[in-house]
């Protein structure tokens, strides 16, 4: 073996273990983003985190209470906006529509898809808080379920585009109409990668604070309605971790554990359990 | 029953509009109409927030043209504003974060789709996936309370004392600024570089492998001198697609840029982005000069980030089609 072979090899070798260090490197990432909350957050876990409200500034103790309801109320509105707009405009894309129409809708979601998050917020903002000169929980829906819109729309479409044709064709032979056929041979086919779908949007947008800032503002006390400011984690979090107080980056911690232990649960039953055997859709 | 019988009078005719009577009976007209209407809202809404952005920035546009682009100035007393601080900023941490993300985030491409075995390749994959759905305010608090530390205590001082002969590594060191909030954001766009990357990979098809391989070059050689050209656009494409997380991303950034309206040469020097002064200054802004300014950055970023999402999306087609079109023939 000469010299330059012994060369290219070594080189070959060595290049290749690097990709490995970069793949750990990035896994790692992960790993150490886990290990700091588990082990800043789960010192200053306790009941009372999940019970009260926060307390004044130079108090200690206290919870989020508020905040996590308010997330919860957040991410139901939002789905409420979002959830029917994407998965009845899926089903028009994959089902009914022309391709001029199709690729028109198409590319308004795209684009959407690729809006800054704070931009959202303030589309939000000049929609929902300044027409009724408050911010409020519904603004603060509204910007999250505009989120979820591109995401739950493209997947359904895709999931419903891999239902083989021969399903639809058994049902048509029989004589059912196309919306028949939709309703009740198309969509339950389809209807374990929407839920993914819809799932994983929803996780996204849990995890959204720049287009609350302005909208859902925040709350130290429980909000009451709909149309009040509220608090939720991803804001409470950033509030918490800025300000200058030991106490309240501690709470900060235990938010961040709280709030990321709920996505990766979401995202690890969407991923593996809910879409065994079906290409999980990435957005 | 008058009215029924004079729409099959007036139906009865045509064959074309029977059939359109039938498909209504059937509902799949009344359902094409209700779902073409949630589609339309889709495009609807879209167009509204262009809308909105263009019109609820007319104030400044009108007032300050083109020169809000390139003025230096942010005084909200004087009611005086331009953009330039905030858009360096903007590009500054983001072209740090690709260069720190661009090789890790290729790499590890490399090594998911060339070297690991499909079932470690596959679980290395669902941990990115994972990394990717981590929300950005937890990137926030952890670059806040532990990488801005890190960097005033050990990484400023010592880059400082190796490289500070370099204009970028210069001056006081407060462990917040630019080269923190980039290394934050390419924690954050590593994911998106390897989802995307290894998936076109992977479509570049095998013969060009076992090509290479069959010549006698080595298994690096075959992997970047055949594999990654190939799929280079596609690559391309990914980078691209950071990049525009990387320009939109707001919390992460704003909790470690330092938040101070300046442009330095300097890493260490604190800046703004257009998100972060956004996310600060909208719900304190008094006046409606100062709100729609505001509003007119959000505008110049949505630009920003539209093009190259456009040109993403772009690179990621044409070299996916090319590999599949490819391993057909």
């Amino acid at each position: 073996m000469n010299a330059r072979l012994r060369w290219r090899k070594f080189v070959s070798n060595f290049m290749l273990a690097m990709t490995g260090v970069c793949a750990l490197v990035s896994v790692g990432v992960l790993f150490t983003i886990l290990g700091y909350l588990l082990f800043n957050g789960g010192t200053s876990i306790n009941w009372d985190f999940f019970t009260k409200l926060p307390k004044p500034v130079g108090e200690t103790g206290g919870g989020m209470a508020n905040a996590i309801v308010g997330s919860a109320k957040l991410l139901l509105a939002a789905s409420l906006l979002g959830v029917p707009i994407g998965f009845f405009g899926g089903i028009y894309l994959a089902e009914f529509s022309g391709s001029v129409t199709a690729s028109i809708v198409r590319y308004a979601a795209d684009l959407l898809n690729g809006v800054p998050s704070i931009v959202i917020g303030i589309f939000a903002y000049s929609i929902v808080v300044l027409p009724f000169k408050h911010f409020s929980t519904i603004a603060g829906a509204f910007a999250l379920g505009i989120m979820m819109i591109p995401i739950t729309l493209r997947n359904t479409e895709e999931f419903l585009k891999s239902v083989p044709r021969n399903l639809r064709e058994g049902a048509m032979a029989l004589g059912a109409s196309k919306s028949k056929t939709i309703v009740s041979v198309v969509v339950p086919a389809a209807y374990r990668g929407i839920l993914t779908a819809i799932l994983l949007a929803l996780a996204r947008v849990a995890g959204e604070t720049a287009p609350l800032l302005f909208t859902a503002l925040g709350n130290s006390y429980w909000s009451n309605g709909w149309t009040q400011p509220t608090a939720s984690l991803p804001v409470m979090i950033f509030n918490y971790a800025v300000s200058p107080y030991e106490d309240w980056h501690r709470q900060a911690w235990a938010a961040g554990l709280v709030l990321l232990g709920l996505i990766l649960i979401i995202n690890i039953v969407a991923r593996t359990i809910l879409s065994r055997g079906i290409a999980v859709p990435r957005s | 029953m008058a009215t029924s019988s004079t729409t099959v009078k007036g139906a009865s005719p045509s064959s074309d509009s029977r059939s359109f009577l039938s498909r209504l009976a059937s509902g799949d007209e009344i359902a094409r109409l209700i779902t073409f209407l949630f589609a339309a809202t889709v495009v609807l809404i879209t167009v509204m927030l262009v809308w909105q952005l263009w019109t609820n920035s007319a104030l400044p546009r009108h007032k300050f043209g083109l020169r809000f682009l390139f003025t230096e100035v942010w005084d909200p007393i004087a009611d005086e504003y331009g953009a330039l601080p905030f858009m360096y900023g903007t590009l500054v941490t983001s072209v740090v974060a690709l260069i720190i993300a661009m090789p890790l985030g290729i790499g590890a491409a490399i090594f998911l789709a060339e070297l690991a075995p499909p079932r470690l390749s596959d679980t290395l994959e669902f941990f990115i996936d994972l990394l990717a759905a981590v929300p950005s305010v937890i990137y926030g608090l952890l670059g806040f309370l532990v990488v801005v530390p890190l960097m005033r205590t050990v990484i400023y001082p010592a880059l400082n004392k190796s490289f500070g002969f370099l204009p970028i590594f210069k001056g006081p060191s407060y462990g917040v600024g630019f080269l923190t909030a980039g290394i934050v954001l390419a924690m954050m766009v590593i994911p998106y570089i390897i989802s995307v990357s290894r998936e076109v990979l992977l479509s570049v098809p095998r013969d060009q492998r076992e090509a290479a391989l069959a010549l006698g070059s080595t298994r690096w050689e075959s992997t970047w001198k055949v594999v990654v050209p190939f799929a280079k656009t596609g690559i391309f494409g990914s980078i691209f697609l950071a990049l525009a997380r990387a320009l939109g991303e707001t919390m992460a950034v704003t909790m470690v840029i330092g938040n101070t309206p300046k442009i330095a040469a300097s890493l260490f020097s604190s800046g703004y982005s257009i998100a972060a002064v956004i996310a600060n200054e909208f719900t304190e802004a008094t006046g409606d000069l100062y709100l729609q300014s505001l509003i007119e950055l959000g505008l110049v970023l949505f630009l920003m980030t539209f093009i190259l999402n456009g040109l993403a999306r772009l690179l990621i087609i044409v070299t996916t089609k090319r590999g599949s079109g490819m391993s057909n023939v």
